[in-house]
């Protein structure tokens, strides 16, 4: 065994060593490291009670009302649960029904989360509009709707 | 082992490299500025406007091969870091210290590039989720090792200080690539996988990937250009450094 594979093999099993204590370090973290909760994360009361979190998942097509002094509510959903969000300030570009969205603020007595802060969360798809349009075409004919 | 085509051992030696490197520098300078400038063009001109985020997608060909390419540099830092350890070699550790500032760079354009996409998009220039974080801590590490390399004075003490920082942090580029599949983030998930292949319409895509090789080649050439002033700079006391003409003149 010459001095090189010595040092090898303490290259090697340092950063084995290395790698196995990160994953026992994110392991231990796991959901501290998840940037927000889903609404099914809330409904089964994963989620602090009381005090700031963050909210994500996907603006329920619908439900978005503009009410009065500017306050606006919509309902963020996972396809499993739903959540109802109240804000009041300046919406991003990305914000849309269908579109996925991250609220931060806490949960009112009244089941209705007041968030402070809205995030638009874009998806990995990119493509041209003709594209989107000929895709939700197909989308609408495949599921019967108009 | 006597019938090896090439002898790679020949070119871990800086003076054998030097000239070598010399002459890859000009090729590599024309493949980068030939790529970017197409990539450029194509990203501006030729790839269609995003369905949903307008013209402001187009950040994208800049931010997506900076962040790929700040990752893919460190990742050949810490080869050359482990090479260096092992056998002892001169020149790897040469080789990672060049790269160190091109890598730098890069990461700071993804970010600052994100930031810029993140405002309009977003709504805020940035957040701490997990792939932001991580890939902040890459610029961290580049810098540090940086700045290690730079309080040593002994230039063999100060590759294995920064060999051993480079190894210490390579467990980070694994959490940046999988932050997004393995935690809620705000970013989004990636456009473009191996293994699932790609969400962006062809045009987009392709426009992607020259402009990434086109920064693989800038990489390539800025390091080579730069190692061979290493060299010169560690090596000037040796005969060969003062034998080159370009040391004579």
């Amino acid at each position: 065994m010459k001095a090189r594979h010595k040092r090898l093999g303490f290259v090697l099993a340092g950063l084995v060593g290395l790698g196995l204590a990160t994953w026992l370090v994110m392991n231990a973290l796991e959901n501290n490291l998840s940037y927000f909760f889903s609404p099914t994360e809330v409904a089964g009361n994963k989620a602090p009670k009381d005090h700031v979190f963050r909210l994500g998942g996907l603006v329920q097509p619908g439900s978005l009302q503009r009410g009065q002094e500017l306050t606006i509510r919509f309902t963020v959903t996972d396809n499993a649960h739903n959540v109802n969000v109240a804000y009041t300030g300046i919406l991003p570009d990305l914000f849309q029904e269908g579109q996925g969205v991250i609220a931060q603020g806490r949960m009112g007595a009244d089941g209705v989360f007041v968030a402070d802060e809205v995030l638009a969360k874009h998806d990995e798809n990119y493509m041209p509009p003709e594209v989107a349009d000929a895709l939700q075409k197909s989308h609408n004919a495949a599921t019967g709707a108009n | 082992m006597n019938s090896r085509l090439i002898n790679w051992f020949k070119f871990s030696s800086p003076a054998s490299f030097y000239p070598l490197a010399g002459k890859m520098v000009p090729v590599f300078t024309l493949i980068a500025v030939m790529l970017i400038g197409v990539g450029l063009y194509m990203s501006f001109f030729v790839a269609p406007t995003d369905y949903k985020q307008g013209e402001g997608y187009r950040i994208i060909f800049v931010h997506v091969p900076a962040a790929w390419l700040s990752m893919f540099i460190y990742l050949v830092m810490a080869f050359w870091a482990a090479l260096g350890l092992v056998f002892n070699t001169r020149l790897s550790g040469m080789m990672a210290s060049s790269l160190a500032p091109t890598g730098a760079m890069f990461t700071f354009i993804a970010l600052w590039t994100g930031a810029f996409w993140g405002k309009p998009m977003w709504g805020t220039w940035w957040v701490w989720d997990a792939r932001l974080t991580s890939e902040l801590i890459l610029l961290f590490l580049y810098l540090g090792f940086i700045a290690l390399q730079g309080a040593i004075d002994d230039s063999r003490r100060s590759d294995r200080a920064g060999a051993l920082l480079i190894l210490v942090g390579v467990v980070n580029i694994p959490i940046i690539h999988y932050s997004v599949k393995w935690w809620n983030t705000l970013h989004q998930g990636a456009s473009v996988s191996v293994t699932q292949g790609s969400s962006m319409s062809s045009i987009m895509l392709w426009t992607m990937l020259i402009m990434a090789l086109g920064f693989w080649a800038y990489a390539i050439a800025v390091a080579l250009s730069r190692v061979r002033s290493i060299i010169l700079e560690r090596e000037r006391d040796t005969t060969w450094v003062s034998e080159l003409a370009e040391v004579r003149r």
